[in-house]
Parts: C-alpha cells; structure tokens; sequence
C-alpha cells in the first residue's frame, strides 16, 4: 500500500494543479517549488485548463504490473496550452487517428489498482481527443 | 592526480542463468579480473546495481560481494545510477584512485534479472524514470523510446529503415564474441518484419533483459608492473538532466549526453576524430541515434543520415558496438557500463578477435540511464 505518496500527490492528479512563477509568469507542472525558466521561488498554485495538443505518442503492449486491465495502452507526451510538456495515457480514442498535434483536453479515470481486487485503486488525469460540438 | 590504469578484466556471459544467484556470478567475474590483472590485493569494491533490492529483495551487496569473492573485510559498496550503475561504479573506483585514497579497486557491475518473472520487472525497469509522473501513468523504459522515436521520425522525416544499422551492426559484431547472448545475423528485412513493442519501436530496437556481472581491476602507477596489458582512464565524466523527459525544453536534445561527451573529452584533451571505436548506448536505437547527434558525431536531425552500416562497422568512421553492443550481449541493466568497457578494453589490448580494430588506440564509452537523465563517458587508451 502507498497511500501517502498517492494522498500527497492527489491534487496535481486529479486537479492538475501546478504552480506559477511570481517572477516570470513561467507556468511549472508538476509542481517543484523552484521556477525552471527563471530560478526564483514559485510556489503560487495554479490551476491548469487541461486542453493541450499531442506531442508525440506511443502505443505500449507489454505493460507493467497493477495496469494490465488496460493493455495495449496509449502513453502520450501533452504539450499543455500553458506551456509545460506531461506525460499521460489517452483514453477515449476509438476508431479516431492519433497524430502529432491532436488537440487532446484531460478527464479524470482510473489509472491502476494497486494488487488485488481488494487493492487500492487509483485515479488520475488522462487525455482524450477533443470532442467536436455536434 | 594518480593515473588510473585497468589491468584485469572478466565476465560472465549475459543470459538467463536460473541457477546462478547475485553472489556466484559476481564472484566468478571478479576471481577472472583479478587474475587477469596478475592477483594483485584490492582495497575497495564498487558494486554497480540497478535492481537487487526490488527483484531479488538483496540490498547490501557490498557485504554480500565481497563475502562471495574471498576479499573478507575489504570495503565494498553499492553504486546505483539506474541503467549506468555498472559505469557509475568505474567512476567512484576511477575517484578512489585519482584520489591517492587506494592503489588497487575492483569495480564489478551486477544485475540479476531472472529471480522473478512477469510483470513486475517492467514496473521495476521503469524506475529509472520519474515514478510519480511517469511510471504512474503506465510509461515504461521501452515506452519511452517509443515517444521519442516517434518525435525523432516526424520532426526530422526520418525513415524508420534508418534505426536499423544499430541492431544490424550490433548482431553482426556478436556473432563472433562468445561472451554475446544472440551471435546471429539479422538483416533489414527482419528487421522491418519484427513485432512491435512500443510503436513505432520493434523487437529489435529493445535489448532483451537477462543476468550479467562484468569485473575490472584497477590500479595506479605504483602497482603497475613493466610489460603488463594495461589500458588507461583518461577520463570519467558524469552528467544529469531532468528525471522526467517532459520537464526537458527539447526531449530530443539529450543534453546530459552532450555534457558528458565533451568534457571526456576535454579532459582527456582529445577530439572526436581522435575515438577508434564509442561503445555507445546502442539500444532502444532511438537513443543510439540521438547520442551521436548530442554528442556531436552527427547535426542535429541528421543522424539517420550519418548512422549507416557503412559508417557504423569495425572498418567504418565510427565503429559502435563493436564486440556486439547492449543488443547482442544482451542486457543486464547494472551490468552494461561494466560490459561496455570490458569490450573497449578487449580492443585496446589487440584481443578482439576477428573484430579487432586495426590500430585502435583510443575508445569511448557512454553509459546511459532513463531517457538519458544519467549519462557517464569513459575515455580509455591504449598503453
């Protein structure tokens, strides 16, 4: 069981909640309390939109342990409107291509279950591609 | 500062040995280094591991080594640096000597894969990575060269044809080293049929895990004696970047590979064209691509244009994985940096067999670990 590392990290995992440079502007996710673009300290949280665009993508068919009910899997690097880059699994792809530059936005699903079917289980962002208004 | 010299190397083949525990194999790679070096008495033992405690439940191994090997009460430790561990230790063994701090080190680097199978041991590979970023989110090692590789192919409209020269010329090199796991050939036409694995990243642009332990000995001037086969450290060089590939403002720069590059090089104030062969990090092939163009070798997007079997072999400009590479020794994470300065090693001393280098001098070695968040270069030359 790993509830504290998963408590301490539920409000970047299920808000996204990042932090904002009060120096720069620079917007940092995750958060690590020190601003990447300007070195000063930042520690203002900040809410993410959640849309980006797919930086690059990959589809994983042999996956580690506690994700097996997923597999085969697609794993993308998001490049964020706000600027940071995250890496996350795309959901809700269906018969749609994915390509370098989809606009993708998060939701939030199960991400894995920790041992068995009494496990924890745990929930994060994903990304899935922008629904077209009908 | 002391000049390091390694005057023993030994190894056990890289493989699935079911019956062979963490401590039989390091024992028998570092009783063939030591007496390759003519039995001197070590000091200190380094110990480069990645994963012992997670897949074995074994930590300590500095104790449990040195107990195996016969060296009671020296001391021994563990040095982990993920993947480059077994490279990690070579630089605490290169520092205990420059140091004047002892006058002979044994440096072994040590992996033990096949105590558990499943699963799991992609979930433990993939802690090299960032765990609460981007292990949680089902990203594996082999996953993250997938999405570099597919950046690399449309930001630079590389052909995927072009990756093939790293697992080509790597299994061609093994064929003819009897410490390699595969000593077939493969062509390019396996290669475009191979399964996939991460797309666009097939079979043969991933290493295959198993068991290793690679030794070397290592000594100052003082213990060197006159006509031995020695082979000199002219340079150990470390270098970081973020643990996580999305925090990087380019993820195809690999900025960690370029640092380490060139100060080795610096430091042993030498220039690329100066390097008879680079055992570079030749699989996933996405980052033996992207080591030449960070490490200089090759213009940023134009390594596939550089990496040709042509280029690449023992008779070309830059021969890479020249007793067979990670791919064809097969991989044994902790292991591999030891691995791919025992083969440097090979070459410099003229016993490469049929691979011999003509000549060969001066040798580089780059160990990688994550998606090159860790990156150590060895600089090695002939005596």
């Amino acid at each position: 069981m790993e509830i504290p590392r998963h408590w301490r990290l539920q409000k970047q995992r299920l808000a996204l909640v990042g932090e904002v440079c009060p120096h720069c502007q620079a917007k940092i996710f995750p958060a690590r309390d020190v601003c990447p673009e300007c070195g000063g300290e930042a520690k203002t949280a900040f809410k993410f939109s959640g849309k980006g665009e797919v930086y690059s993508f990959t589809t994983l068919h042999s996956v580690p342990a506690g994700f097996e009910e997923n597999a085969p899997y697609t794993v993308a690097l998001v490049k964020l409107d706000e600027g940071p880059i995250i890496t996350a699994q795309l959901t809700d792809v269906g018969e749609r291509e994915v390509k370098i530059g989809t606009p993708v936005e998060m939701v939030t699903r199960r991400i894995r279950q920790d041992g068995d079917e009494r496990g924890m289980l745990i929930y994060g962002y994903k990304f899935r591609p922008v629904l077209r208004m009908s | 500062m002391e000049k390091v010299y390694i005057t023993g190397i030994g190894q056990v083949a890289v493989g699935e040995h079911w019956d062979q525990s963490l401590a039989a194999l390091s024992s028998k790679a570092i009783r063939a280094a030591l007496k390759d070096a003519g039995d001197p008495q070590p000091e200190i033992v380094y110990i480069g591991n990645f994963l012992a405690s997670s897949i074995s439940h074994q930590a300590n191994l500095g104790a449990l080594v040195c107990d195996a090997a016969g060296l009671h009460g020296l001391e021994g430790t563990t040095v982990e640096a993920g993947e480059a561990s077994g490279a990690a230790a070579l630089h605490m063994g290169y520092l205990a000597i420059t140091s004047n701090m002892a006058d002979c080190v044994v440096v072994v680097g040590l992996e033990k894969m096949t105590d558990m199978v499943g699963d799991e041991i992609e979930a433990f590979a993939a802690q090299s990575g960032d765990t609460d970023f981007e292990g949680m989110q089902g990203l594996t090692p082999n996953g993250m060269a997938g999405l570099l590789m597919q950046r690399y192919l449309d930001q630079y409209h590389a052909p995927c044809e072009s990756f093939a020269s790293f697992p080509i010329t790597a299994h061609a090199n093994g064929v003819n080293n009897p410490f390699a796991m595969y000593r077939k050939n493969v062509d390019l036409d396996s290669y475009g049929k191979a399964p996939m694995v991460s797309v666009p990243l097939s079979l043969y642009d991933v290493p295959t895990f198993a068991d290793g332990a690679a030794a070397l000995v290592l000594v100052n001037r003082k213990l060197l004696r006159d006509g031995q086969k020695a082979v000199l450290i002219s340079a150990s060089e470390i270098a970081t970047d973020t643990l996580a590939v999305h925090d990087r403002a380019d993820p195809l720069a690999f900025d960690a590979v370029h640092i380490s590059t060139t100060k080795a090089l610096e430091k042993a104030k030498l220039t690329r064209d100066c390097l008879d062969l680079f055992e570079c990090w030749d699989t996933p092939s996405i980052y033996g691509m992207l080591s030449l163009e960070a490490g200089g070798f090759a213009e940023r997007g134009r390594g596939w244009q550089f990496a040709t079997l042509d280029n690449l072999a023992l008779t070309g400009r830059l021969p890479v994985a020249t007793l067979g590479g990670i791919k064809a020794h097969g991989f044994a994470p902790g292991a591999a940096g030891a691995y791919q300065v025992l083969d440097a090693v090979q070459q410099l001393r003229g016993e490469a067999g049929r691979n011999q280098i003509a000549s060969a001098q001066v040798a580089m070695t780059q160990a990688i670990s994550g998606a090159a968040a860790s990156v150590i270069t060895h600089i090695l030359r002939k005596m």
